[in-house]
């Protein structure tokens, strides 16, 4: 059974079998990279682009390296960041590519639905949302479920706890939505400046205070702290926001024991969390980066070459 | 040169009449309207099953002309009025350059004039260049012809220039037309902030940001006496500010736009920037509390807010798209589908709200079908049913959000000064 969709844009728009799919699929990639060539030829011929509006230097290796693990041919297209992208340069770009014949594009954007404009302009192509602007972050979240499910075999009923700047993260929008759809008990945390209006609408507890977060939490996910964001401040210092919200081993008390700790990088050391909790026994953050490889190239062949054997 | 409307019904709340009467125009002019015998040598329509009305008056127009004649010009925008029942139209002044000096208010006026349509009345800044900074030339601005002073889309953010400017208004018995918005609160978001820009990722814009500067507004005319005309409410709260305001006698009035009585937030599905415009679309309840405002009489006027706009400012992202919508062929049968068919309003209460209400805050001679008056006329027929089609549209833009819509109601023909501008296919 295939994605019902042509591209990824949203964890919206994923019904609970397509996530289990993905999942599923993913792990199954995963053993490849115990092999010593690991490479498969599945998805030989096929040509990924991807292009970054965005400064980013994991998504974009991850999703190269998921296309090449799978023997497409992946370009990157990087956008200077210091020249201003408008939007009909984005339709323009997006023409372009197209007149290239790409099979599938991973796009990563400032502003929320330019995946969706790009893919409306590219009719020829599967498009994948690799991050816009403050509206989703799809693989993201579900390599972030693959990792959950991996330590803790299940999604539904745990109970899972984000902390920090939610008013701005995709990745807190797309592992809500992903999440609650799973039956995840879900409690987001942070300073009230932080926190967006209506977003006890998903479904998911609100707190501003780490300890009702944190108590019988099975997984905390930390968010990066940034202190500024278009000329608007919303906490006085990281000195305050680490004192607060900075996980450490007093705070992590108050979790269950085998609560593990999750973060999508990059992390602000001694800022949403200190030394001793990012390289402790409770960090899954690596993992994430390994599972993020098999998770993209599982979306890649759902999308690409769902009809072929994977050929593990 | 004699014009008889026969047969049909009259509504004009300016003499309080609501019935089946004859109505004979001669030389521009509203000759007679009662039971009237047709007569061979006139012209006659026969207006059974329409209802005639006083020109309707859309106070709140943006023309482009002169600067972004790409996405209108006096001619188009005028053509469009026409279409859509509008016999005068108040267009902006953030027009390129501003207007903000009597040349340019003359030269709009002269352009209206080689186009004659419908009747345009230019609004000036209130500030020069609308920068917020110092009073623009009113007085010799008003002897060229405005009707009203605003800075629409910079609104001033500085307290006491509005002061000085509501009481110096005062002068010229002209409103200052004010588009609500504290920029700061407001931070840049392009959609109303709620659990849908959330959701959609995008920055909102708080509705307090509109209420703020409502509610100044309100105590500043209180205190000066000066006119307000509030553009464009969006908010619910906004409307209790000026309810509350007229109940304490200031000198405020307010216009909402069809898309703010027709439209939520909700609808802003897969980032459509047809959708996207400035106060942005708000919630059920605010939608709610319009068509309250719109029965109960705490507002004033029907409005568009027509804001033209290429495909090359509104096919991008819905952050760096333009803001607006075009109005004034989707006014009137939105006015009578949503609001007259539903019971909302009376038919009354619409001519009000569209002809006489407008007529009555920006001083024109228009707005009433007595005798003697000009005789700018809107013909409906309440029934016809219509598809809101952009491609037929005599604007030149398509920014609309309503497209495909199935609505009751529309204008099938404008007559101004006599003459029928516009005749419904």
């Amino acid at each position: 059974m295939p994605l019902r969709g042509k591209h990824l844009l949203s964890i919206a728009e994923l019904t609970v079998p397509e996530i289990e799919l993905i999942l599923k699929t993913a792990r199954g990639f995963k053993e490849i990279f115990t092999r010593p060539i690991k490479k498969v030829p599945t998805l030989r011929g096929k040509t990924v682009i991807n292009i970054f509006f965005e400064p980013s230097t994991r998504t974009r290796s991850s999703f190269e390296l998921a296309a090449k693990r799978l023997s497409a041919d992946a370009i990157n297209f990087s956008v200077s960041t210091s020249s201003v992208t408008k939007g009909e340069s984005l339709i323009d770009t997006g023409r372009n590519l197209q007149a290239m014949n790409p099979d599938l594009i991973v796009i990563r954007h400032t502003l929320a639905g330019a995946p969706a404009l790009l893919a409306t302009h590219c009719k020829g192509s599967c498009v994948i949302n690799a991050g816009d602007g403050m509206h989703e972050h799809p693989t993201q979240a579900l390599l972030d479920a693959l990792t959950i499910k991996e330590h803790k075999g299940r999604l539904d009923g745990l109970k899972v706890a984000i902390i920090g700047d939610i008013k701005h993260s995709r990745v807190a929008r797309s592992n809500v939505l992903l999440l609650t759809k799973m039956n995840a008990s879900v409690c987001v945390c942070g300073p009230p400046t932080l926190l967006p209006v209506g977003f006890e609408s998903y479904g998911v507890k609100v707190t501003y205070h780490m300890e009702e977060a944190l108590t019988g939490a099975d997984v905390i996910m930390l968010l990066r702290a940034q202190r500024e964001r278009q000329q608007e401040v919303f906490y006085p210092s990281f000195k305050e926001y680490s004192m607060l919200y900075g996980l450490d081993r007093c705070k992590m008390k108050w979790a269950k024991p085998d609560a593990i700790v999750m973060h999508p990088g990059p992390i602000n050391r001694g800022i949403e969390i200190d030394q001793e909790m990012a390289d402790g026994d409770y960090s899954v953050i690596l993992e994430q980066v390994s599972n993020g490889v098999a998770t993209r190239m599982a979306v890649l062949y759902l999308l690409l070459g769902a009809s072929e054997e994977p050929g593990i | 040169m004699k014009l008889l409307f026969h047969g049909g019904r009259i509504v004009d709340p300016s003499q309080g009449l609501d019935g089946r009467a004859d109505l004979l125009v001669e030389d521009g002019i509203v000759k007679r309207v009662g039971g009237i015998a047709r007569n061979k040598s006139w012209q006659t329509v026969d207006a059974s099953g329409l209802v005639l009305a006083p020109g309707f008056v859309d106070m709140h127009v943006h023309l482009r002309e002169p600067g972004g004649e790409g996405k209108e010009t006096i001619q188009t925008g005028s053509e469009a009025a026409a279409a859509g029942g509008f016999t005068s139209i108040a267009c902006m002044p953030n027009t390129n350059p501003v207007n903000d000096s009597p040349a340019l208010t003359r030269y709009i006026l002269e352009r209206a004039r080689q186009t004659n349509l419908v009747n345009v009345f230019p609004i000036g800044a209130l500030t020069r260049g609308s920068q917020g900074e110092e009073l623009a030339e009113i007085g010799v601005m008003h002897r060229a012809g405005i009707v009203a002073a605003s800075d629409d889309g910079n609104p001033i953010q500085n307290h006491q220039l509005m002061r000085r400017a509501l009481e110096y208004i005062k002068l010229f018995d002209i409103p200052v037309i004010d588009h609500c918005e504290d920029r700061l609160l407001a931070a840049g978001g392009c959609m109303n902030e709620g659990a849908m820009s959330t959701r959609l990722g995008l920055r909102g814009a708080s509705r307090t940001a509109e209420e703020l500067h409502v509610a100044r507004d309100v105590m500043l005319s209180r205190v000066t006496g000066g006119r307000v005309h509030i553009a464009h409410v969006s908010a619910r709260e906004s409307l209790d500010w000026i309810r509350q305001g007229k109940r304490h006698g200031a000198a405020v009035t307010c216009e909402v736009t069809p898309h703010h009585f027709s439209l939520t937030d909700r609808d802003i599905a897969d980032y459509d920037t047809n959708f996207k415009m400035s106060p942005p679309l708000r919630e059920h309840e605010d939608v709610q509390a319009m068509l309250q405002g719109l029965a109960d009489g705490t507002v004033d006027c029907i409005a568009s807010d027509h804001a033209p706009h290429t495909s090359l400012e509104k096919d991008t992202t819905f952050e760096e798209a333009a803001n607006g919508v075009i109005g004034l062929e989707t006014s009137v049968p939105l006015a009578l589908d949503r609001l007259v068919h539903t019971g909302v309003i009376s038919f009354t209460r619409l001519v009000e709200l569209i002809s006489w209400n407008p007529s009555k805050i920006l001083r024109l001679d228009r707005g009433t079908l007595r005798e003697g008056a000009v005789a700018d006329i809107t013909v409906i027929d309440p029934n016809r049913e219509s598809t809101i089609d952009v491609r037929c549209f005599k604007s030149k833009s398509r920014n609309c959000p309503f497209h495909g819509w199935k609505l009751r109601g529309i204008a099938v023909m404008t007559v101004v000064g006599g003459r029928v501008v516009y005749r419904v296919a």
